[in-house]
């Protein structure tokens, strides 16, 4: 068998059907099997960025690995971005490159660059394969790296004279690397200990995040379950929205710069934390020095080491969060303590005071759609169907997130860590080829969306009927935010002079194109985009000054968090002190 | 008049570090194979780790491992994260901190040794100087003309170090060290 045909036979062992890529010199071996065979569909992007970011849509809308297939050179430096956004939001994705031919590798040979060092820092492993005998193994182990532990990127660099080669395959055996082996299980003493710590809680609240949705839908079903015998109240992190309904009563709403006032705070008061696959990363914590002071911190996480990174925890627990919480409901449910209900009741009253300041209220409007109106149209709207959501980057990402309730887990496509602006329409495309009959909304902003436009042309060819639903301000609204905050109101580059017209943008790729900017006629806007059966850029032109609050100002402590109707320009422009400024 | 300009912000919150830094001998016994080196280094570059000394060499050929000593000074939270991150790199098999061992068995510090080449040239009293300290210091010489010596020198980090110091008024032309091969007193292993 040769090189080229192992990577199709490896595929197809490990359970693919789908791949998203870009031709180029070095993979046409590749390419050359493609063509022969009908077991793996080949999605042909427009740029090898899209590639990564619709197998990263692919995966996380699936729970399976996705994977990308680019050329060397350019084709392998565009993958950087995906490759670090999916590590930084544990996406099982696997890269394979192609590569110059072995003897001319290190001669500056045409499209060459040393992909694996380039992709070493951000993959979980890479592999440049020297030897076609080597690359049955190598297949394997890098579909299992990928989906084992916390999932991640992992690149494999095949050079061209590898692909032709012939060799030797093998199926996977069902094999454990010898050097990684991630803890699943859990300590139970630890986890017991836990339990103790959770039954003797006056104010508890269980803060999670993206690793429950990683986990896979079990891991949902069994938060679910925690909360309903626990009683306690749940916060998640941007990642891990709709593991626990958004509709369900003891949820709070997101944590962290711009999560809800009773979330913050519930998080900042309680006595006992749960953090179930959540990282303590900084847009959650605020301060550190004033992070939850007076609480013990439970930290459900299978990388070790997140544990103690940022914030030093009291009850670690490593392991797979659906393991995990599997036994903890275990002890829950053999322990004779139980929080008191007297001291739960005063609890639920606090957050109760909490949740009446309202604190993702907002000035409406009869002329002009406010951003977070069009995304609570747009969700009144679709919540009855089957609907995926993925965003750019910026405050319409964090109004998506506010003001879109999710109800299940792997609904929600989102550049967390990383904050990559393009992020969603390729991966609303990757979404829409593994749910060909769903909805699926990439909510957008004007300038994000632009940076990946290229990929409506893949969604028309295949008739993949994705909504480009863009909330238009014309600027770089978090951008400008940040400015009005922190530099005196100077928007420096933040407005764009000249955007295309969204309308025959949609057009000239072959798609539809709906503008609309009257708030009396956003609802029937909406439903047109809803029915119609192809691709469509949806330009909703919104209030343009429209800031994201509430929000925790840098430097700044959960408890002093600046809410909608305290925003005045006057307390934006000095909420940040001096020495909150001088930070970094 | 223009206002005064207001001091730029950050979108970060970064707390001071109070803790002093310690400096820790860790093993990490990792598969012999390219870009490893590489890898780890990477782990400690990426994050802004110090590495004070690194030793590599293959010490299993049947089950191709390799053997990595590396110096680092760090608070004990950085180290406990270096080592978290160094034991989640698929081709780490352990890591282990000799300097923590050292002090959990009672011993004051893991065993280290290091080797060195140094080259001293000179004629007259000097040259009979470097011969004499040599001798205190057990160095031996591995190549010698009448303007020059080259000694090799084993032993832990400070004797090096000292000798190398005494050296530089002698004449001192290189030196050439191998980095600190260390492993913990007693029978069990790493």
């Amino acid at each position: 068998m040769t090189g080229a045909e192992m990577v199709l036979q490896a595929l197809v062992d490990n359970g693919v059907d789908t791949i998203f890529g870009y031709p180029g010199g070095a993979v046409l071996p590749i390419y050359d099997e493609i063509f022969q065979q009908d077991r793996v569909r080949h999605i042909l992007v427009r740029h090898e960025q899209g590639a990564g970011h619709a197998a990263e849509g692919y995966a996380r809308s699936t729970g399976r690995a996705g994977v990308m297939l680019v050329t060397s050179g350019p084709g392998a430096t565009n993958a950087v971005t995906p490759l670090q956004d999916a590590l930084m939001d544990s996406i099982p994705l696997v890269c394979i490159t192609g590569q110059v031919p072995t003897g001319l590798i290190g001669s500056d040979a045409f499209q060459e660059a040393d992909t694996v060092g380039i992709t070493r820092p951000c993959t979980k492993h890479n592999w440049l394969v020297s030897a076609v005998d080597e690359l049955p193994r190598i297949l394997h182990e890098a579909f299992y790296v990928a989906t084992h532990g916390r999932p991640g990127p992992v690149l494999i660099d095949i050079p061209k004279d590898v692909q032709f080669a012939s060799g030797t395959y093998y199926p996977p055996e069902h094999y454990e690397l010898k050097s990684y082996k991630p803890e699943v299980a859990g300590d139970e003493e630890a986890i017991a200990e836990a339990v103790r710590l959770m039954a003797g809680a006056k104010k508890p609240v269980l803060y999670t995040g993206g690793g429950v949705i990683n986990s896979g839908p079990q891991a949902s079903q069994l938060l679910r379950k925690l909360v309903g015998e626990t009683g306690f109240p749940i916060t998640s992190t941007l990642m891990g929205l709709g593991a626990y309904p958004a509709s369900g009563e003891n949820w709070l709403g997101m944590l962290g710069m711009h999560g809800t006032y009773e979330a913050n705070l519930a998080m900042h008061d309680c006595d006992v934390m749960v953090c179930v696959g959540a990282r303590f990363d900084d847009r959650i914590t605020g301060r550190l020095d004033a992070f939850s002071p007076h609480s013990k911190k439970i930290h459900i996480d299978i990388d070790p080491s997140s544990i103690n990174k940022n914030v030093r925890v009291d009850v670690p627990i490593i392991g797979d969060i659906a393991r995990v919480l599997e036994t903890m409901l275990k002890l829950w449910a053999a322990s004779e303590a139980k929080p008191d209900q007297q001291d739960m009741a005063k609890w639920w009253a606090q957050i109760d005071r909490w949740r009446g300041r309202q604190s993702l209220s907002y000035r409406r409007s009869k002329d002009v759609i406010m951003p977070q109106y069009a995304i609570e149209r747009l969700y009144a709207l679709t919540r009855e169907r089957n609907t995926f959501i993925t965003t750019e980057v910026g405050q319409h990402q964090m109004w998506a997130a506010q003001f879109f309730g999710f109800e299940e887990p792997n609904r929600w496509m989102t550049s967390g860590g990383l904050g990559t602006m393009g992020y969603g329409l390729p991966a609303a495309f990757g979404v829409q080829i593994a749910h060909p009959d769903a909805l699926v909304i990439d909510i957008a902003g004007d300038a994000s969306v632009l940076m990946t436009i290229q990929e409506m042309s893949a969604a028309v060819q295949y008739n993949a009927p994705i909504k480009i639903f863009i909330l238009n301000n014309q600027y770089m609204g978090m951008v400008r935010q940040w400015q009005q905050l922190l530099h005196g109101n100077r928007l420096s580059h933040s407005y764009t002079e000249s955007l295309p017209d969204f309308v025959k943008l949609a057009e000239a790729y072959g798609g539809v194109g709906i503008r609309c900017d009257k708030p009396d006629e956003l609802d029937d806007a909406i439903q047109r985009m809803i029915d119609t059966d192809a691709p469509v850029i949806f330009d909703c032109r919104v209030a343009n000054l429209a800031n994201c609050f509430p929000m925790i100002p840098s430097g700044k402590a959960h408890n002093e968090m600046l809410l909608p109707d305290e925003a005045t320009d006057e307390a934006v422009s000095t909420a940040i002190d001096e020495k909150g400024k001088s930070l970094v | 008049m223009s206002p005064k300009k207001k001091q730029a912000g950050s979108a970060y919150f970064i707390a001071k570090e109070t803790e002093l830094p310690r400096t820790h001998v860790l093993s990490v016994l990792v598969n012999n194979e390219p870009g490893v080196l590489a890898r780890v280094i990477g782990l400690f570059s990426g994050r802004g780790y110090n590495i004070e000394s690194l030793t590599v060499s293959e010490t299993s050929h049947e089950k191709h491992l390799s053997r990595i000593t590396i110096v680092s000074s760090g608070t004990a939270h950085v180290l406990e994260q270096i080592k978290k991150l160094l034991e989640r790199a698929v081709p780490v098999h352990r890591v282990t901190d000799l300097t923590l061992v050292a002090e959990e068995r009672g011993h004051e510090k893991p065993l280290e040794r290091e080797l060195a080449l140094v080259k001293v040239a000179g004629r007259g009293e000097d040259r009979v100087e470097a011969m004499r300290l040599a001798d205190a210091f057990r160095a031996q010489v591995i190549d010698a003309s009448i303007e020059h010596f080259t000694f090799e020198i084993t032993g832990r980090v400070s004797k090096i170090e000292q000798f190398i110091a005494i050296m530089e008024p002698l004449g001192l032309v290189e030196v050439c060290r191998t980095g600190v091969a260390a492993m913990n007193r007693g029978k069990e292993g790493m």
